[in-house]
């Protein structure tokens, strides 16, 4: 369980970090460029984050107390390659959603 | 195109931003569920959409608390997650830095992925476009996606609880991160980047507090600058 406190004081200061990075340039800093290597390890910012926080959702996941699942791997790998080959995030959610259905019923079955 | 008005500017946005509500309803349902389930109240879960309004950083932030992650890891790790918006940011200052301070703060508050992707692809198109065009663009891009963004937490937090558990719900939101990252590879840099955090995020989970996660972000966009500067130096080879 979450306590209030802490979901009160995210909530808070990531809506108002968030606020202050979206007006940085266009608010305080004007039209003067960022040098290039903070430009350069910007772009990476999302791509380094996101997959290192799902990576132990894949591979450990809680609905299974932890233990490695073929449907949720499959599901994960099927999501990520329709992403890669189709450049659309919507095919690859339905992608990941289809793939784990149909493992899950598969499995359910035998 | 011939000079647009405010008004056909605003409109073009409108539509522009119109197929973005495809991705978001999913996604804007999936975070309404997930904050429920993760024991949050109604309010809660509605301010964080309407404060923070950033989808990836929320389930971020959502996911940590639930593993009872430190606050402060919790908003490094979101903010993280944020920083390319000052990208967004600075990309978007030649175009609409001549705006008015609260106009300026306002566009700043709806600057998201989708109302971003728009208004720099457009504003590449129309060089010969008016200051007010560009905010009356800009603004016609948010209304399709932003006010959908609340509307469609809403719905997920209301229709939480009531979703049966075979439905496996607990895997929604590895899904949803998931499906935004194979769309992010462009690049060798991007997949070495990725391919970084993955394995370090594995191999330093035994950290408490998250805090291998923190390492593996910073490590996994070292990587991505050097991979890239790589890249271009190998280019420049073949082309003299």
């Amino acid at each position: 369980m979450i306590s209030g406190t802490t979901i009160w004081t995210v909530i808070a200061v990531l809506g108002l970090g968030t606020f202050l990075i979206r007006f940085s340039f266009l608010g305080l800093i004007g039209g003067r460029p960022l040098p290039e290597w903070v430009l350069r390890h910007l772009r990476y910012t999302a791509v380094a984050v996101l997959p290192g926080l799902v990576a132990p959702l894949v591979i450990w996941p809680a609905a299974t107390g932890g233990t490695l699942d073929p449907a949720r791997m499959l599901a994960a790998l099927v999501c990520v390659g329709v992403g890669v080959w189709s450049r659309n995030v919507l095919s690859a959610m339905l992608a990941g959603a289809v793939t784990l259905y149909a493992v899950l019923g598969v499995m359910a079955l035998l | 195109m011939q000079a647009a008005t405010a008004k056909s500017a605003f409109w073009l946005g409108f539509r522009d931003g119109l197929p973005f509500l495809l991705v978001l309803t999913p996604f804007g349902i999936l975070f309404g569920v997930a904050g429920t389930e993760a024991g949050l109240p109604l309010l809660e879960t509605m301010l964080f959409s309407v404060v923070v309004i950033a989808g990836a950083s929320q389930f971020t932030a959502l996911q940590l608390m639930v593993d009872q992650t430190p606050v402060l890891i919790v908003l490094a790790t979101a903010l993280a997650v944020n920083l390319r918006m000052a990208m967004y940011s600075a990309s978007l200052t030649p175009y609409l830095g001549g705006g008015k301070l609260w106009e300026r703060a306002l566009i700043a508050y709806f600057l998201v992925d989708a109302t971003y992707a728009c208004a720099i692809s457009r504003f590449e198109k129309e060089p010969g476009w008016t200051l007010r065009t560009r905010i009356a663009y800009f603004f016609g891009a948010v209304l399709p996606v932003c006010p959908s963004w609340y509307g469609l937490t809403l719905i997920g937090a209301l229709i939480g609880t009531t979703i049966p558990d075979w439905l496996a719900l607990d895997f929604a939101v590895p899904i949803c991160f998931l499906a935004m990252i194979g769309p992010m590879l462009r690049t060798a840099a991007h997949l070495a980047a990725a391919l970084t955090s993955v394995v370090l995020a594995l191999t330093l989970a035994f950290i408490p507090y998250s805090l291998g996660l923190l390492i593996a972000a910073v490590a996994a966009m070292m990587v991505g600058a050097w991979v890239e500067l790589w890249m271009q130096g190998r280019s420049r080879l073949v082309q003299s």
